[in-house]
């Protein structure tokens, strides 16, 4: 299993779709090493800075609704791979975007509105989310306090997470 | 006992189950698996690197190079030549190669490869495209695709159905483009998310089949997973070339067709009504498919490239429609005219019945079929501050390039608006222009 948790970069914005997470002129890379340095770069979101030190430091993105919408392309999941972030909180994903996240091994953890709200009310304060996959629960902890919230993952996520991803799994099965 | 009521998704994935690993979990067979070279390479390079390098079947795997093409420097001329050897490596015989490739959701249904009730998946979001011809058809990423290519199966949850009923008159001008935008508008860009949406009504059933691609391609922007209409005679009509060995005769075509039609009384999660009489040919104005606006409000925008083609609108229908309303006139001079039939047969039948000399006539640049400006790719990237105005699907910022801004819109709207160097309305000019 891939490892979870650490520095948290708020995205304060819904429908932020996959070319905003990975232009397209970037899918004619064949390593998935080589997206690195290109990590949010057309995101439109006011005073958001695809260098700054925040995003290098993050490990877990929060955000609002629809995330990851567009295109198919699994270079979304990759690019976020690639700089350590293996966890997306939002309140709602698109399907393809969240199922290439489970198919990599990796978290796209759906709360409601109001735990995405609460998650935000610590957007100012350094925060940071530990995961405790084992009993389904993430704590949040800045310079504000810190709150714990259950999340749910189904049962064949939980399958290719701990499979380390969707290959691993359907060949072992089919 | 009484027959449960299924609509058309449900059915096809009941025709289709392998395996419930996890109750709502469904596994199912997949018919079509097709590839591109730019979701694919990746795909086909972690396989090798597994020792896994071969496929479920080859001939149920269709590729194509298409979204740069000819390749454009060092990667993409890799990209292409990593499908290429893995095509010819996997015997795999409908490899589209250069000279012969087209836009993938346009080349595919056109060589008779989708059928009603198949399954089809493609490490492309518009796959959603085929669900025109009765199909659950869709976008997948990578992964899914690498299963798909060594599996031949695909995961997806139970199918949640939204129907769109599609009735009224459809006014001069009105495409179905503009009817897609206007229904997206309704849905937003997450209201089908998880959803299958079927499309009826009147107005569907008097579509052609390039109607109905350019209606389910953009099912994608409301989050749908497949757009599907009802396979019907005009179905029947549009593959009976490829068919019609199969059956004796096209009544027996449709009859068989209509096993997969959802039945009366199945269970929607949404139905939406759309009365098309007195609908205005739509335009976006924002960076969301779903920021739709009349073409009134918007005009006068102005703009710089105008760019015609796509898995949306590059069909012969589209080009025609364009052509129309461009022949015998000449586009802006500070307009750059960009349009890309989307297959070989488009372009050569466009060209035989005399649409490729009215676009160049109006002073368009008519490229070889590719996907790429769509997504700021190649053949026509804008720069930074630009416009464009565009029959593709995506409006998202730095989509057509960086700092660009897209107007999506029908091709009627795309062809005066070239012609005035500004966002225009096709309802106030005359089609056939001075000779």
């Amino acid at each position: 299993m891939k490892n979870f948790g650490g520095k948290v970069l708020f995205l304060d914005r819904s429908d932020i779709n996959t070319d905003e997470i990975i232009p397209a002129k970037y899918l004619t890379e064949i390593s998935k090493e080589a997206l690195k340095p290109h990590l949010l770069e057309d995101l439109k979101l006011e005073g958001f800075d695809p260098c700054s030190q925040q995003v290098k430091e993050a490990r877990v993105i929060v955000t609002r609704a629809n995330f990851g919408c567009g295109s198919s392309r699994e270079h979304a999941p990759w690019v976020f791979e690639v700089n350590d972030i293996n966890v997306v909180i939002a309140s709602g994903f698109a399907r393809i975007f969240r199922q290439n996240m489970y198919n990599c091994g990796m978290l796209a953890l759906e709360l409601s509105e109001g735990d995405i709200s609460s998650l935000f009310e610590h957007k100012d304060g350094e925060a940071s989310i530990s995961i405790d996959y084992t009993n389904r629960r993430l704590t949040i902890s800045s310079a504000k306090g810190s709150r714990t919230l259950d999340f749910r993952i189904s049962e064949f996520d939980r399958a290719l997470v701990e499979a380390g991803g969707w290959v691993e799994f359907a060949d072992a099965r089919y | 006992m009484k027959k449960m009521k299924m609509t058309l998704a449900e059915k096809i994935f009941k025709a289709h189950l392998r395996d419930e690993p996890f109750p709502g979990t469904k596994v199912l067979d997949i018919d079509v698996v097709m590839c591109h070279e730019i979701t694919t390479p990746i795909a086909i390079n972690d396989l090798v690197a597994r020792g896994k390098d071969r496929v479920f079947n080859p001939d149920k795997i269709k590729v194509v190079i298409d979204h740069v093409t000819p390749a454009k420097d060092t990667k993409t001329a890799l990209q292409g030549k990593i499908l290429r050897d893995w095509a010819r490596r996997q015997n795999i015989r409908d490899f589209f190669d250069i000279g012969r490739n087209g836009v993938c959701h346009a080349i595919f249904p056109e060589k008779g490869f989708i059928r009603p009730g198949y399954t089809v998946i493609m490490g492309d979001s518009h796959t959603c495209t085929h669900g025109a011809f009765g199909a659950f058809a869709a976008g997948v990423g990578t992964t899914d695709l690498e299963v798909g290519i060594l599996k031949g199966v695909c995961a997806f949850g139970e199918p949640r159905t939204i129907r769109v009923n599609i009735n009224g008159t459809v006014p001069e001008g009105v495409y179905a483009k503009d009817i897609i935008l206007r229904i997206i508008k309704e849905l937003t860009v997450k209201g089908a998310t998880d959803c299958v949406i079927e499309f009826h009504g009147d107005v569907v059933k008097k579509m052609s089949m390039e109607s109905r691609m350019t209606l389910c391609n953009m099912a994608i922007e409301a989050g749908g997973t497949s757009g599907v209409c009802m396979p019907d005679k005009v179905t029947v009509n549009y593959l009976w070339p490829f068919i019609s060995t199969e059956y004796a005769d096209k009544k027996a075509a449709l009859v068989d067709f209509k096993k997969w039609w959802s039945d009366k009384g199945c269970s929607y999660v949404r139905v939406l009504d759309i009365d098309v009489t007195g609908l205005e040919p739509q335009v976006t104005y924002g960076y969301k498919p779903d920021e739709v606006k009349n073409v009134s409000e918007m005009a006068g925008t102005p703009v710089d490239q105008v760019y015609i083609g796509s898995c949306t609108n590059g069909r012969l229908e589209d080009l025609k429609i364009a052509a129309a309303y461009l022949k015998g006139r000449t586009i802006a001079a500070s307009v750059r005219g960009v349009v890309s039939p989307a297959t070989p047969k488009v372009f050569s039948d466009a060209d035989r019945i005399g649409l490729i000399k009215i676009f160049m006539d109006a002073g368009f640049c008519v490229t070889n079929p590719t996907c790429g400006a769509c997504l700021g790719m190649s053949n026509g990237v804008i720069a930074p501050g630009e416009v464009c105005a565009s029959t593709t699907n995506r409006n998202f910022n730095g989509r057509m390039g960086k700092g660009g801004m897209v107007h999506l819109m029908s091709p009627a709207v795309a062809a005066v608006t070239a012609l005035e160097g500004k966002i225009s309305d096709p309802r106030k000019f005359s089609k056939g222009g001075a000779a």
